[in-house]
C-alpha cells in the first residue's frame, strides 16, 4: 500500500482495501505464516515423533 | 547508453544514482544494477563448472561409456550438485530479487554494502565448499547424511554462503520497505514482485533450516558435538533441501509472468487468482520436505499424509491455477494482438523465435507435464516405495529444476542482457535455438532417467553391473538402454547449456550497446502485430475467451489423472508389506 | 502487466471469470481425491510403510541379526560363501546393513508374512529389492520392522541405493523365495 489515509486522500482511500488483498499486501505477516506454518507442522510435528521412538526391548 | 539520463536522486536522506530504462521507463538504481550483474555471472559461472561436472556424470553412468573412476564419480557428482543445485540457483535468484525489488519498484536498493558483503560471503562459502569437495576427502553428496563425515570446511563453506543468501534476502525484504516508504510505486507491488516475495519467504525458511542442521553438523565435523540423529539430521535438512527446490518454483513461475509480459504483453487474467495461487505456495509448499522421508523408520502415517500432501495438496492447487492462467494469459494477450483465429493461432503466431518466449513455453510445458506430475507421484506417500532413491528421483527433480528453473532463467537472461547489461545478444540465429537444444536434451535426461528409475535403476551409484561386487544383481536390458539414452542426451543438453554460455559471456564483453534506439528491437522478435500499448485491458475484461487453454490444460489433466493411476498399479502388484 | 503495479487499487473484488473458477475447481478436487487416495490405501490397500521402529544399539542389532543367522542358517551361498538363513513361515527375519554388505541372505517361502528387522552397523544404507521394486532407507541406531510377504519365487537382490561411500556399488544382498515346504 502506497498511500495512507492521512496523506493522500483521494478517491481510491475512500474505498476500503478487502482484509485479503491487505494481508497479501504485508510481506511481513506473509514471511511470518511462510516461516511459522512449516516450522510447527513439518519440522517441530516430525522432531517431537522422531523423540518418541522406542527403545528396543 | 550507460548513464545516458542517470539523474542523482537524494530520497530519504540517501543518495542514489539512477538511470531511466528507455524500453519501460523504469527508475533503475545503478548500485542495483551493478549487483545484479555481479550476482548474474558469478551465477552463470558456476553453472557453466557444475554443468560440466553433470555431463561426466551422465557419461559415466552410460553403461558402455563409464567414463570416471569410482571415487571421482562420487566426487564429480558430489560437486554437480552443489554447483548447479545451489551455487548457479541461488546466485540467479539473488538477481532475481534485486530485479524484482529495486528495479520493478523504480526504487533505489536497501543497503548495497550489505548486498556486497552478501555476495562475497556467498563466493567464499561457495568456493570454499568447492575445494572441500575437490580435494577429494568430502564425496558426501550435496545432502551430506550423517554420520558419513565430509571435511570441516565443507559445512563452514555451506553455511558462509547460506548466511550471504540470507543478508542478500533481507537486503530485498529492506527494498520493500524503502519502496513503500519513499512511494515509489502505486497500490500493490507488480505481480512479478510478489512472485519475488514468495520465492524470498520461502528462502528464509530454507536458509533458517539449513542453518540449524549445518551448524551443529559442522561443530560435530571438528569433534564438539559427539552425536547427530540420523533421522533428525535429514528432516531438517530436507527443510533446507527441498524447500530451496521450492523457492525455485517460485522464482520461475515470476519470472514466467515477466517474460510474457515483456515479449508478448501478457496481464495477468487475475491478480486475485494468481496472488492466490502463490500465496498457498507461502502457506504450504515447504511441507513437501516431507517427500524425502516417506520410507523413513519413526514418522508416522499422519505425520507423512498431511505433509507430503502440502496440507491436502494445496500447494499444487498453486501450481495448478499457474498452470492455466499463464497460459490463459498469453492466449488472451494473444488473440488482443489481433492472433483471433481459431484455437490455436495464438499459439501458433507466439513469437517462438524470441529466445526468451521459447525457452519461457518449453519451462512451463516441462514443468507442468514432467517435473510436476512424476513430483507429485513420486510424493505420493505409498508409491515412494517403489521409487524411493531410484534414478526416478533425479529424472523428476531435471524436469523441476532444470527443464523448470534452469531453463526459465535462461530465457529470462535474453531479456536482461538488453535491459540490464544493456548489450545487443550476439549470435542472435544461435540464441534462437538455443532453448530448443537445451530443452530436448533435458527433457531426455528427465523421461530416461525416470524410465530407468521405474526398471529400478538406483540413483547415485557408479556401476550398475556390479562388475566387482560379490554378490550380484542383472538389471533388465532395457534399464542399460534407458543409462544410454541419458547420456546421449545429456550432451544435447550439455551442448545447450555450453551455448548458453557462450552467448552470454559473448554478448556481455561483445555485444553491441543497447540505447533508446535499439533498446525494442534487441528485446528480440515480438509478436508481429502487437501494437505497443494496444493492451489496456486485463484479460478477464472483455474477451475471455480462452478455448485454447482449456485444451491445453484437460490434455495436462487427463494425463496426470492417467499416469498417477498407473503408478497406483505398479505400486498394487509389489510384494505386499506392512 | 505483470511487471507493474495492478492497474486497480481494490484487485481483490475482481470477477473471476467462470472457466477459471471451474479449473480451480477441478483441481482442488483433483487435490483431496489424491490425498483420500492415501488414506483410502492404508484402510484397503496391501502396500504400506511399517510404523514399527525401535531405538537400538548398533552393537545390539548385530548380536542379534548374528544369534538368528547361527540359528537358522541352512547352507553357505554357492558361489558368495554368505550365509543363507531360513527362518520359518511367519517369524522374525533378521538383516544387517554395513560398509558393504548386506548380511546374511535369506531364504524365504512363498505367501508365507516375515517380519523383517532391518538395521545398520555404520552409516545409511538403502535397502531396494530388485526387480521387485521395494525400497526402504536404513539408519544406524534404529530398528525398522517391516512385514513382508513374498509372492513370487526366484533369486532377489538387495542392492544398496542410498550413497555410503566408495565401496557403495558393491554393496548386494540376496533373498531367495521358494515355494512353500521347499528348498533352493
Amino acid at each position: 500500500m502506497a498511500k495512507s489515509a492521512k496523506s493522500a486522500p483521494d478517491a481510491a482511500q475512500a474505498v476500503r482495501i478487502p482484509v485479503m488483498q491487505k494481508v497479501l499486501d504485508n510481506p511481513f505477516l506473509l514471511l511470518f505464516l511462510g516461516v511459522v506454518i512449516p516450522t510447527v507442522l513439518y519440522i517441530m510435528w516430525g522432531l517431537i515423533e522422531l523423540t518418541q521412538i522406542p527403545l528396543a526391548k | 547508453m550507460s548513464v545516458a539520463t542517470a539523474e542523482t536522486g537524494i530520497i530519504g536522506g540517501i543518495a542514489a544514482k539512477f538511470r531511466t530504462c528507455p524500453a519501460t521507463g523504469l527508475k533503475i538504481d545503478l548500485a542495483a544494477e551493478k549487483l545484479i550483474k555481479a550476482n548474474a555471472v558469478a551465477a552463470v559461472v558456476f553453472l557453466l563448472i557444475g554443468g560440466l561436472f553433470g555431463l561426466l556424470v551422465a557419461l559415466t553412468r552410460w553403461p558402455a561409456v563409464h567414463l570416471l573412476p569410482s571415487d571421482w564419480f562420487y566426487l564429480v557428482l558430489t560437486a554437480h550438485g552443489l554447483d548447479v543445485l545451489l551455487l548457479w540457483i541461488l546466485f540467479f535468484e539473488i538477481a532475481v530479487l534485486y530485479f524484482a525489488s529495486a528495479v520493478l519498484l523504480s526504487c533505489r536498493l536497501a543497503t548495497p554494502r550489505l548486498a556486497w558483503l552478501a555476495f562475497l560471503l556467498m563466493i567464499v562459502g561457495g568456493l570454499m565448499t568447492n575445494v572441500a569437495v575437490l580435494q577429494g576427502e568430502s564425496s558426501v553428496m550435496f545432502t551430506s547424511y550423517v554420520p558419513m563425515k565430509a571435511e570441516p570446511h565443507f559445512y563452514l563453506g555451506l553455511i558462509l554462503f547460506a548466511v550471504g543468501a540470507l543478508v542478500g534476502v533481507m537486503v530485498f525484504f529492506g527494498t520493500l520497505v524503502i519502496a513503500r516508504d519513499e512511494r515509489t510505486y502505486e497500490g500493490s507491488v507488480p505481480l512479478v514482485t510478489f512472485g519475488a516475495i514468495t520465492a524470498a519467504i520461502i528462502a528464509v525458511f530454507t536458509i533458517a533450516s539449513g542453518a540449524i542442521i549445518l551448524i551443529p553438523t559442522f561443530l560435530w565435523s571438528v569433534g564438539y558435538i559427539s552425536h547427530i540423529d540420523t533421522v533428525m539430521y535429514k528432516l531438517i535438512w530436507w527443510g533446507m533441501g527441498h524447500s530451496s527446490q521450492q523457492v525455485n518454483v517460485a522464482a520461475h513461475v515470476a519470472v514466467w509472468y515477466a517474460i510474457i509480459a515483456i515479449t508478448v504483453g501478457a496481464k495477468p487474467l487475475s491478480e486475485k487468482v494468481s496472488r492466490t495461487a502463490f500465496f498457498l505456495y507461502i502457506l504450504f509448499l515447504q511441507l513437501a520436505s516431507a517427500h524425502h522421508l516417506l520410507v523413513e523408520p519413526g514418522l508416522s502415517a499422519e505425520w507423512r499424509i498431511f505433509n507430503t500432501s502440502y496440507a491436502l495438496y494445496l500447494a499444487v492447487l498453486g501450481s495448478l491455477i499457474h498452470g492455466m492462467t499463464v497460459p490463459g494469459a498469453i492466449e488472451a494477450a494473444q488473440r488482443k494482438n489481433g492472433f483471433n483465429n481459431g484455437i490455436f493461432e495464438w499459439l501458433r503466431k507466439a513469437p517462438w523465435n524470441n529466445p526468451a518466449f521459447a525457452g519461457m513455453f518449453l519451462s512451463l510445458v516441462m514443468f507442468g507435464f514432467l517435473g510436476g506430475i512424476s513430483g507429485v507421484v513420486l510424493g505420493t506417500e505409498q508409491i515412494n516405495l517403489i521409487l524411493h532413491n531410484t534414478i526416478y528421483v533425479p529424472g523428476h527433480f531435471h524436469a523441476t529444476v532444470v527443464a523448470g528453473t534452469t531453463l526459465a532463467f535462461m530465457a529470462i537472461t535474453y531479456l536482461l542482457l538488453p535491459l540490464i547489461f544493456q548489450r545487443q545478444v550476439i549470435w542472435p540465429k544461435l540464441a534462437m535455438i538455443q532453448p530448443y537444444l537445451f530443452g530436448i536434451g533435458v527433457a531426455g535426461i528427465s523421461l530416461f532417467m525416470m524410465g530407468a528409475g521405474t526398471l529400478g535403476v538406483s540413483r547415485r551409484h557408479w556401476d550398475i553391473t556390479f562388475s566387482d561386487a560379490t554378490v550380484t544383481f542383472d538389471y533388465p536390458a532395457t534399464a542399460f538402454l534407458m543409462m544410454g539414452l541419458n547420456g546421449i542426451f545429456a550432451i544435447v543438453a550439455s551442448l545447450g547449456g555450453i551455448l548458453y554460455i557462450l552467448i552470454t559471456v559473448g554478448t556481455v564483453f561483445f555485444g553491441k550497446k543497447v540505447d533508446a534506439s535499439n533498446v525494442v528491437a534487441s528485446l528480440g522478435p515480438m509478436p508481429e502485430k502487437q501494437v505497443s500499448g494496444a493492451v489496456h485491458e486485463y484479460g478477464s475484461a472483455g474477451t475471455w475467451h480462452l478455448p485454447g487453454t482449456y485444451i491445453l490444460v484437460s490434455v495436462f489433466f487427463l494425463s496426470f489423472v492417467l499416469y498417477y493411476f498407473v503408478n497406483w498399479k505398479y505400486l498394487s502388484e509389489v510384494w505386499p508389506l506392512s | 502487466m505483470a511487471i507493474h503495479p495492478p492497474e486497480q487499487t481494490i484487485w481483490w473484488n475482481e470477477r473471476i471469470e467462470r472457466g477459471e473458477l471451474v479449473w480451480i475447481g477441478v483441481a482442488f478436487l483433483w487435490g483431496v481425491i489424491m490425498f483420500s487416495m492415501m488414506v483410502y490405501w492404508h484402510i484397503d490397500g496391501k502396500q504400506n510403510l511399517s510404523n514399527e521402529a525401535y531405538r537400538i544399539d548398533p552393537g545390539v542389532f548385530e548380536q542379534r541379526t548374528e544369534e538368528f543367522t547361527k540359528k537358522f542358517t541352512v547352507r553357505e551361498d554357492k558361489n558368495t560363501g554368505y550365509p543363507v538363513a531360513k527362518p520359518p513361515a511367519g517369524g522374525d527375519v533378521y538383516m544387517l546393513a554395513r560398509l558393504w554388505e548386506w548380511w546374511p541372505m535369506l531364504e524365504l517361502e512363498k505367501g508365507q508374512t516375515y517380519r523383517l528387522h532391518l538395521s545398520s552397523l555404520d552409516w545409511q544404507h538403502g535397502f531396494s529389492l530388485q526387480p521387485t521394486n521395494i525400497n526402504l532407507q536404513v539408519h544406524p541406531g534404529i530398528m525398522h520392522v517391516v512385514t513382508l510377504t513374498p509372492t513370487e519365487t526366484g533369486s532377489f537382490g538387495v542392492v544398496c541405493n542410498e550413497f555410503c561411500g566408495l565401496g557403495h556399488h558393491q554393496m548386494v544382498g540376496r533373498i531367495y523365495v521358494v515355494e512353500a515346504g521347499k528348498s533352493q
